[in-house]
């Protein structure tokens, strides 16, 4: 019955995201891990180019595959570039990424969920319907028969994980407004004439938005998951971009013939980033549940 | 209301489902950009003979027509040839289809072996070092992309320590397989009383399941921990606790037997999405199942393959979500009275 | 017996009844290689490579290629010799029109019968009416129409030619010219089919050395020795097994462990490494007739003007692909002194790296900023393409030429050659038949075929190429020659990078292996003692 826990607690402000990310932080070690881990990630996403010590697309055909260094920390690859800095500039990308088709995703998928659980009748069965079947399709292969129907860019890679993600948030905002509907507040401000999108916007958005952050948390990580799963079947992104998962697919051969650092850095980067993610999920839901306060 | 009732009436809702599933393949693996005509013209084909090709696929009739052709075929069975392999998709996915299944049940059997004690265990004391390391455990297994963790475990455990047969397949060439029942090469070897072909097989799929399995073994501990909490501190758990029935019955048959229901639904999504991101295990291990076979069909524009496949996907969607609807009603008979 | 093995294997989907045991993987030789083929049957429609290679060993031809030791030691057919294998000996008319073949009489089918002129009748004609690779390759050398084959008798069989082609032999020797069981094709033929294609693509009809024991499409193709076999030396490997595996990581893990014999067709730098550590036989020929390149559209701005070709030609980095793309393994195509002749075909190009030159032609070409540009690779060659694409986009972007990379999908790759609307592309191309003539008839000539993926046309270059494929004189053909490769390479339609390297790779107690011009691999050459 959580969904019921969740709409006795809007009586108090939700609170902001910022309060509810430093109340989770302080709670558990590990959540603890994942926003220090976090707060990294996005530096390394805002300032990383600025940061890289070299050119992350710049070539040295004298030093290709070289293990790492003092110079080279992470090694090099196979076409000299400096294995660090990529990493680094591939954060952006990545997030970018993820952040794109989650929010894409979110905005789109809460929309219809709302509606459907709002409005009811036919809208909810045509919604419903249409999430079945979405829902009957091998989503991984969806995603690539788009990017490669579409072309591999970023906006195609991130509309893919978006429409393969978006049956999740349909549902969770299906279900959790159908709920709303009934309580008292909603009914007030029915009575008092407000319109439809009015409600929706003012009403039962604010009280979407805790589950939804869950729910988007585990889904940055598969985003990248799934950007990187595109890669290695040849569907990533345009080369040269610096992307983890292409680097990761790219160097997947150089493990056997002992060049372990070109794949095992950007990997460990894509872990590191999907764990802080999903850890970030895990803890939410700590805080948002009243009875765990 | 029967359990045939609640059956012919799930597959019969499902109907719309699958005719949509199969109007929007047709529609995309028809847009494809690329030509399969010029495919498989091969290297050396002028544009007259690309256009011969696709006279031969019916490719130059308007999508209509090409639509009605397919419902034709389709309402005979037939799925085509397959241009990337060059035998019937029939054929195909009844051969491949097994083989994906027998891996994907491995892997999400090894899950729920690890992942639902272990959510129990994390439920019993939520916070604690063990509920934190289960976690940070199991996250750790989802955290990977699969095809590089396979090829790690691969590096690991067949090329480094020689513990794992070599990554070919399902059966070592050499290994004599067991006459074909169901298909399963586990359950057949089994039912044969082939124990060193089990053991052969079994060895085969150690790798590439576990691969999979580690995939699914964070939401399942993610849902089954959840679920017992909630069942842990619900009412009737309290009355058990005060009527001072053991702690292990408390846990294992009140409180479990409540929490299974979400981690059964969670079970029907887990599969499905296991078999989409198969492709890419498939592929590693050089399994012979549908997901490898149907990436180098998108590659080459093989609709055949595609639609054939994306087909067989909806349809077992179907059958899973009618198979979870079961085992809610025999978890929870009130399930299959109520309606809906 | 044999159709009810495949056919099991088929339905079951499941490794065959092959006799159990270690002696078994004794006796087996374990090919492992990337793809494998999608037919038995070479003539069928969008048959594969790795399907070339199949039908090579199950089926025979009338005439074959010797071999010859090469300078480095490693084996590879001889273009130049024509050996027996159906037909024990041939004659051909002095006017050159009519080449009689006077068949093997203890040739039989693997289902027993005796190969007779009829079936080669029946399957040259399969050949010239099914359309297709087959009928293309057998136009190389003016055979065009069933009229042109006879069965005079039981034994002996004759091919008539419209006009003297020195190619008809070749084409005869190439894996194209199958002799089917043409009983066996024909009972399985019907009103629909007449030329039993689908039946053939999945069964084999051949009097091959190797017969098919059982093909799983996308996992394993499995050869056993014809004990019947006459048509040469009697091959040493019982039984081959040819496995799919797709990833290179793989592959290697696979070998280095003993699982598998043989690698075919390996990654550049795998093989370096292979090379240098000793454990393994490396067999590393050049392909003949081939090379890799940056492709230039010829026909439309910018690229039509030869000083930005031959701006591009300066910018781009010939060393640096060489030792981080081709591992050094290749010959470069650049830097040339020598005045080009057909001997040394493919011969490498003047052009060396030179940017001030380049940014100066550039500047007189009317793009003193450059200009931006695509270029596109092919998706499923992605090793080595790509890396060769992003180096030439580092390297013109120094000139000022900036290009955005677009990897397309194999299945989209044939389309786009055939709509010719990339203005750059990294591509390879390789001729089966060994004359720089028929490469550039192909590559270069203004009849603008696919593999002219410039459309590039010089109407002196055309003129060349047709006189160098009518000659006999052979010091205009010198001449001629030395013509059309002078004018590409100074126009520079396509710039020319590497010849590349076909390297194979050997677990060390099997020997033998031979190179051949279709690149696939031979099995009775192989020996594992």
């Amino acid at each position: 019955m959580p969904s019921v826990a969740a709409a006795e607690s809007v009586r108090s402000p939700p609170p902001t995201p910022w309060r509810l990310l430093a109340r989770a932080v302080t709670g558990n070690p590990l959540s603890l891990l994942a926003g220090a881990m976090l707060v990294l990630f996005l530096g390394a996403a805002l300032f990383g180019p600025a940061l890289a010590p070299h050119d992350p697309l710049l070539t040295n055909a004298s030093r290709t595959l070289a293990p790492p260094s003092a110079d080279h920390w992470f090694g090099t690859d196979q076409l000299g570039r400096d294995i660090f800095s990529r990493v680094l500039a591939g954060t952006r990308v990545d997030f970018l990424i993820a952040l794109g088709s989650v929010s894409l995703a979110a905005t789109l998928g809460t929309t219809l969920g709302m509606c459907a659980g709002f409005l009811g009748g036919r809208t909810d069965r045509l919604v419903g319907r249409a999430m079945d079947m979405l829902m009957a399709f091998p989503l991984f292969v969806l995603a690539m028969a788009i990017v490669a129907a579409l072309g591999n860019s970023v906006a195609n890679i991130v509309c893919a994980s978006a429409l393969i993600n978006l049956p999740f948030y349909v549902r969770l905002a299906r279900t959790e407004t159908g709920v709303l509907r009934q309580a008292g507040f909603i009914e007030a401000a029915r009575l008092s004439g407000a319109r439809t999108p009015r409600i929706l916007r003012r009403h039962v958005l604010p009280n979407l938005l805790a589950p939804l952050s869950v729910q988007a948390s585990l889904n940055m990580g598969w985003a990248m998951l799934n950007a990187a799963g595109l890669s290695f079947i040849g569907l990533g992104l345009r080369p040269p971009a610096p992307e983890w998962g292409l680097m990761v697919s790219e160097g997947a051969g150089y493990v056997v013939s002992g060049e372990w650092w070109v794949p095992l850095f950007p990997g460990i980067a894509l872990m590191l980033s999907v764990l802080t993610f999903n850890l970030l999920g895990d803890t939410l839901p700590a805080v948002v549940d009243p009875r765990r306060r | 209301m029967t359990v045939l009732t609640l059956i012919s009436r799930r597959l019969l809702a499902a109907l719309p489902t699958l005719a949509g599933v199969l109007v929007i393949t047709f529609v995309i693996t028809r847009t494809l950009p690329g030509d399969p005509a010029a495919f498989f013209a091969g290297p050396a084909a002028s544009q007259e003979a690309v256009g011969q090709i696709r006279e031969k696929l019916g490719l130059n009739r308007s999508l209509p027509v090409q639509f009605g052709v397919y419902l034709r075929d389709l309402a005979r069975g037939d799925l085509g040839p397959a241009l990337t392999t060059g035998q019937p998709v029939r054929v195909e996915l009844a051969q491949r289809l097994p083989a994906s299944l027998e891996l994907t049940a491995c892997g999400l059997g090894f899950a729920l072996l690890v992942g639902v004690p272990l959510g129990i265990a994390a439920a019993t004391r939520p916070g604690s070092w063990l509920d934190h390391g289960g976690r940070l455990v199991s996250t750790l297994g989802v955290s990977l992309p699969s095809f590089f963790l396979g090829l790690l475990l691969i590096y690991v455990f067949y090329y480094r320590l020689g513990w794992a047969p070599a990554p070919l397949g399902r059966l070592d060439a050499f290994v004599l397989p067991p006459e074909p029942v169901t298909h399963f090469l586990l359950v057949d070897a089994l039912l044969r009383g082939e124990f060193a072909t089990f053991r052969a097989a079994a060895a085969q799929l150690a790798l590439p399941a576990l691969t999979v399995g580690l995939f699914a073994l964070a939401p399942l501990t993610r849902m089954t921990r959840a679920a017992m909490i909630e069942a842990l501190a619900s009412d009737y758990v309290r009355a058990a606790r005060a009527a001072g029935l053991s702690r292990a019955r408390i846990l294992l048959v009140y409180a479990l037997h409540n929490a299974l229901l979400p981690v059964v639904t969670t079970l029907g999504m887990v599969f499905s999405y296991l078999l989409g991101i198969n492709v890419l295990v498939e592929k590693v291990f050089a399994w012979p199942g549908l997901g490898s076979f149907s990436f180098e069909a998108l590659l080459a524009g093989d609709y055949h393959s595609v639609q054939g496949f994306i087909l067989t996907m909806g349809g077992l969607f179907v059958l899973l979500n009618l198979a979870v609807d079961l085992l809610y009603g025999l978890i929870d008979p009130r399930v299959a009275r109520s309606p809906g | 017996m044999l159709r009810l093995s495949v056919a099991s294997w088929v339905l079951f989907g499941l490794a065959p009844v092959v006799v159990t045991a270690a002696d078994t993987r004794a006796e087996t030789l374990v090919v492992v290689t990337a793809a494998g083929p999608n037919s038995m049957d070479i003539h069928g429609v969008g048959a594969n490579r790795p399907a070339y290679g199949a039908s090579w060993n199950l089926y025979d031809r009338l005439v074959s290629f010797g071999s010859k030791v090469l300078p480095d030691g490693s084996r590879s057919y001889d273009h130049t010799q024509v050996v027996p294998e159906l037909a024990e000996s041939w004659e051909i008319s002095p006017d050159r029109l009519s080449l009689t073949f006077h068949l093997r009489r203890d040739a039989v089918f693997h289902d027993g019968s005796p190969v007779t002129a009829e079936d080669l009748k029946w399957s040259f004609d399969r050949a010239v009416s099914v359309g297709g690779f087959p009928t293309f390759m057998f136009k190389a050398g003016s055979l065009e129409s069933p009229e042109q084959f006879a069965a005079v008798d039981r034994h002996t069989f004759r091919v008539t030619l419209p006009r003297p082609d020195r190619l008809a032999l070749p084409v005869l020797a190439s894996p194209v010219a199958i002799a089917i069981n043409s009983r066996l094709a024909r009972s399985r033929a019907t009103a629909q089919d007449p030329w039993a294609m689908e039946w053939l693509k999945a069964n084999d009809a051949g009097s091959g050395a190797y017969k098919l024991v059982a093909w799983q499409p996308g996992t394993q193709t499995a050869f056993e020795r014809f004990e019947a076999w006459k048509s040469g030396p009697r091959p040493a490997l019982r039984r081959v097994l040819v496995r799919e595996v797709p990833s290179a990581g793989a592959q290697l893990a696979l070998l280095r462990r003993g699982d598998a014999d043989v690698i075919f067709n390996l990654p550049a730098k795998d093989a370096r490494d292979l090379a240098a550590e000793g454990r393994f036989t490396l067999a590393s020929n050049l392909v003949e007739n081939a090379m890799w390149y940056v492709g230039l559209k010829a026909d439309a701005p910018p690229f039509d003007q030869v000083k930005v070709r031959q701006a591009v030609a300066l910018a781009i980095p010939y060393e640096a692909i060489m030792s981080s793309v081709a591992y050094g393994r290749g010959r470069a195509l650049f830097g040339g002194t020598e005045p080009p002749t057909a001997a040394t075909w493919p011969s490498p190009t003047p052009w060396r790296t030179d940017l001030t030159r380049a940014r100066t032609l550039l500047a007189e070409a009317g793009y003193p900023e450059g200009f931006a540009s695509r270029l596109a690779l092919d998706q499923s060659l992605a090793d080595p393409s790509e890396p060769i694409a992003l180096l030439v986009q580092e390297a013109l972007a120094k000139i000022g030429i900036r290009v955005v990379i677009e990897k397309i999908p194999g299945a989209n790759w044939r389309a786009a050659l055939l709509r010719k609307d990339l203005p750059m592309l990294v591509n390879n191309m390789g001729g089966w038949l060994n004359y720089p003539e028929y490469f550039f008839f192909w590559a270069y000539h203004g009849q603008n075929a696919v593999f002219n993926t410039m459309s590039y046309h010089n109407a002196r270059l055309d003129a060349l190429v047709e006189a160098a494929r009518r000659e006999t004189d052979d010091e205009a053909y010198q001449r001629e020659v030395a013509g059309f490769i002078t004018i590409a390479y100074e126009e520079v339609p396509r710039v020319p990078l590497y010849q590349p390297v076909l390297d194979v790779a050997l677990r060390k107690p099997v020997t033998g292996y031979q190179y051949w011009f279709h690149r696939q691999l031979d099995f009775r050459q192989l020996a594992k003692p």
